[in-house]
């Protein structure tokens, strides 16, 4: 058993950076990755923006070396899976027990719709390498493979709280003593399933989304992967260089509102972070930056922050909905989202919400606007939310 | 366990409840059939533990909500991307199951779903383990769910998962050959940590190998962690399915390990699917409370007693291997 979990790496890809170097400048100059779709046809090119990752399929196949038929999932999982795990760079970790716990919503959908297309008119057609294996699990089985982790590999999906669960039971399995390191994260690439979905709920904006702001007109999807490495404290102290913090605290509730819906009073939120301060014995006040999950929908950020007020009311940490530059990679927002939130303790600074202009009616705060350095900061809060209303708050704490 | 319905064909269906008696009928007509057999599972299985609100609620499927997933993929192509209704994609994610769950019992506690595979169910049962052990939990709901629609058994047929030929489920073993026949359901579970006469069995241990080098080693291994010797077993439940290769193991294992063991086979019952060894967990648990084994499911009888050990073993395709151990109460 481990007392304390520590982040001993990371790894993150999205429309705004392919490494964490890129990232960091990113932030630092306000760019946000949202752009037209180049990805694939759909009557949606020109009219609703994403952010892209930069790299095309043949691009990630060259750099990673997997097979052609590879899902853009799996691709952007082990581009940021594999910079985690030489990131941490855990001295002889043949010796440790070793996992891969990942997260996505779609699987290879972005193969499967090809193959659909085809197979919905003469269900002999389609070509079978672009549908076999492209279900959520194969996505991490093939990224534990080509990064040769074999102590236990699984697979969450709670929609957009996915991956922040996989971080979540990765930390638990390593208190239970049943490994000593996990790879944990999620991955999800853009997908005209996921684009069309979406669009039919009517929350996604034309625009670039502006989450928090009193006239925000929805989310932008985006794609990419997330992950940290954790360890237990024994693997802690045979690492070359510091840990970057711990996973303090983290929880799980369910909204159980409506099945895509948030309650007005942001019920799951609440007990989600509450949930999380409680198990990390720290204070609201405790808190010096939130990630919010901050999708830009009106329904997300009004119980979000309802929540917020809730339980901070009346001394608000900043805070900052970081899908204003990445779009809301869905699956893989709770990884993304963890990576960002180690890197603000490590480098002691705060994300702008980029396009905040008018606060919330209904709110006493308001996210931050510009980047910011030299910050203290000690604990940061990470909040992902999903349909089905599964919520999930994760607390990082500085060692 | 008593009445054992025979196919012919290679795709087992479920045989359907009367979901009124489990669910609002409003809400049954939105529902996908993976939802509807899910939901009712899940409520049946608190009504047998006289339980409410269970603390927690922990899905396994490997696919998903493939009938609703096919459905928006169906008419987002017919239809250009242009007005599409919403209902099938937002019933599409995978945590749907344990969402409409969450919702039906205003359960506001730990939610999760795993969808690796052929052990999406062990890593939910893993996850309920724990939560148990952290003392975050004192009841936990788990279950497996999985469903087939026409597309994806057309999908996995032409991916030679099945017989050539069709084969009465019951004279599945009858034959070496190619392919087994598919099967879907749900199974739902209600962990308690405290013990109790009621209860239907002890899960004794559960584990998971990715990749197992030697899988009969592994096995004494585990049976070693709970002072336990392969001969101890008095019932193995496998997860043979009539696939020549796929036996290939059991049998291996029927011959060296376990040679003197009582053996038993299950899927000829319920089909192969990812979930399927949540069936085998619901069966191995009837057998230790009701103290009788159905001969259905015989594979190798033994003049042995009524069994108190049970050891299921299932692999996924030589990759995965799981291992759950049950004893009578």
């Amino acid at each position: 058993m481990s007392s304390t979990v520590y982040i001993a790496g990371l790894g993150v890809i999205s429309g705004i950076g392919n490494n964490v170097a890129e990232h960091l400048s990113s932030f630092a100059r306000e760019e946000a990755g949202m752009a037209d779709i180049t990805l694939f046809n759909t009557i949606h090119k020109g009219q609703l923006p994403v952010a892209e990752v930069k790299l095309s399929h043949d691009e990630l196949i060259a750099i990673s070396g997997l097979p052609e038929q590879t899902s853009r999932t799996t691709l952007l999982s082990y581009m940021a899976a594999k910079e985690a795990l030489d990131d941490a760079a855990i001295p002889d970790i043949k010796s440790f027990r070793t996992g891969f716990i990942s997260a996505n919503t779609v699987g290879g959908m972005d193969k499967s719709e090809d193959f659909f297309a085809e197979f919905l008119a003469d269900n002999n057609k389609g070509k079978l390498r672009n549908i076999f294996d492209h279900e959520c699990g194969s996505m991490t089985e093939i990224v534990a493979d080509k990064l040769d982790i074999k102590g236990f590999v699984s697979t969450i999906s709670t929609a957009c709280s996915s991956s922040a669960n996989s971080i979540f039971f990765a930390a638990r399995l390593i208190k239970n003593g049943l490994l000593d390191v996990a790879v944990a994260g999620g991955t999800d690439s853009l997908t005209k399933f996921t684009l069309n979905g979406f669009n039919t709920l009517m929350i996604v904006d034309k625009e670039f989304c502006k989450p928090f702001d009193e006239n925000r007109e929805g989310l932008n999807l985006g794609e990419g992967a997330g992950y940290v490495v954790l360890v237990s404290d024994k693997v802690a102290k045979t690492l070359s260089k510091a840990p970057y913090c711990t996973i303090s605290g983290y929880n799980n509730s369910n909204d159980a509102y409506h099945q895509t819906a948030s309650s007005p009073d942001g019920t799951g939120s609440y007990l989600a972070m509450q949930g999380a301060l409680k198990k990390a014995g720290l204070k609201p006040s405790d808190i010096n930056y939130i990630n919010l999950h901050g999708t830009g929908t009106p329904n997300n950020d009004s119980a979000e922050g309802t929540a917020v007020k809730r339980l901070f009311d009346p001394t608000y940490p900043p805070m900052s909905s970081t899908k204003s530059f990445t779009g809301h990679t869905l699956g893989a927002s709770g990884g993304i989202e963890a990576v960002f939130s180690v890197l603000a303790i490590k480098h002691g600074i705060i994300y702008p919400n980029l396009r905040f202009e008018t606060r919330m009616e209904e709110l006493p705060f308001e996210p931050v606007k510009h980047f910011r350095s030299g910050q203290y900061i000690k604990h940061v809060m990470s909040n992902s939310f999903g349909f089905g209303g599964n919520c999930t708050s994760l607390i990082f704490s500085a060692t | 366990m008593d009445q054992v319905v025979e196919y012919d064909g290679t795709r087992l269906p479920v045989i359907e409840p009367d979901y009124k008696e489990y669910i609002d009928l409003k809400l049954i007509r939105r529902m996908s059939s993976v939802i509807k057999r899910g939901v009712a599972a899940a409520k049946q299985c608190l009504t047998d533990a006289g339980i409410e609100m269970p603390d927690a609620v922990i899905t396994g499927t490997a696919l998903g909500c493939l009938e609703d997933t096919v459905t928006f993929l169906t008419r987002m192509i017919e239809l250009n991307e242009e007005m599409l209704p919403p209902t099938a994609f937002i019933q599409s994610t995978h945590n749907t199951v344990a969402a409409q769950i969450a919702l039906m019992l205003q359960c506001h506690g730990y939610n999760s779903t795993f969808v690796h595979k052929g052990i999406s169910f062990e890593s939910a049962l893993l996850d309920a383990l724990m939560l148990l052990n952290e003392k975050e939990a004192n009841n936990v709901l788990v279950g497996g769910t999985e469903e087939t629609v026409d597309a994806s058994f057309k999908v996995l047929t032409r991916l030679g998962l099945y017989r050539r030929q069709p084969v009465s489920n019951l004279a599945l073993f009858e034959t070496e050959a190619k392919g087994t026949i598919n099967g879907e359901g749900s199974a739902f579970f209600l962990l308690t940590d405290k013990p109790s006469p009621a209860n239907l069995a002890e899960l004794t241990g559960i584990k998971i190998f990715y990749q197992s080098d030697n899988i009969e080693q592994d096995i004494i291994d585990f049976l070693k962690e709970y002072s336990l010797k392969p001969e101890d077993i008095d019932l193995l439940i496998t997860g043979r399915n009539g696939d020549i290769k796929n036996d290939a193991v059991y049998k291996q294992l029927g011959s060296s390990i376990f040679e003197s063991n009582a053996t038993a086979n299950y899927k000829h019952l319920c089909g192969e699917y990812p979930v399927s060894t949540s069936f085998a967990l619901w069966l191995a648990s009837n057998i230790l409370k009701r103290e009788k084994v159905p001969s259905v499911i015989f594979e190798r009888k033994t003049n042995g007693d009524i069994p108190k050990k049970i050891l299921i073993y299932n692999h996924y395709f030589n990759k995965y291997h799981s291992l759950m151990l049950l004893s009578a109460i």
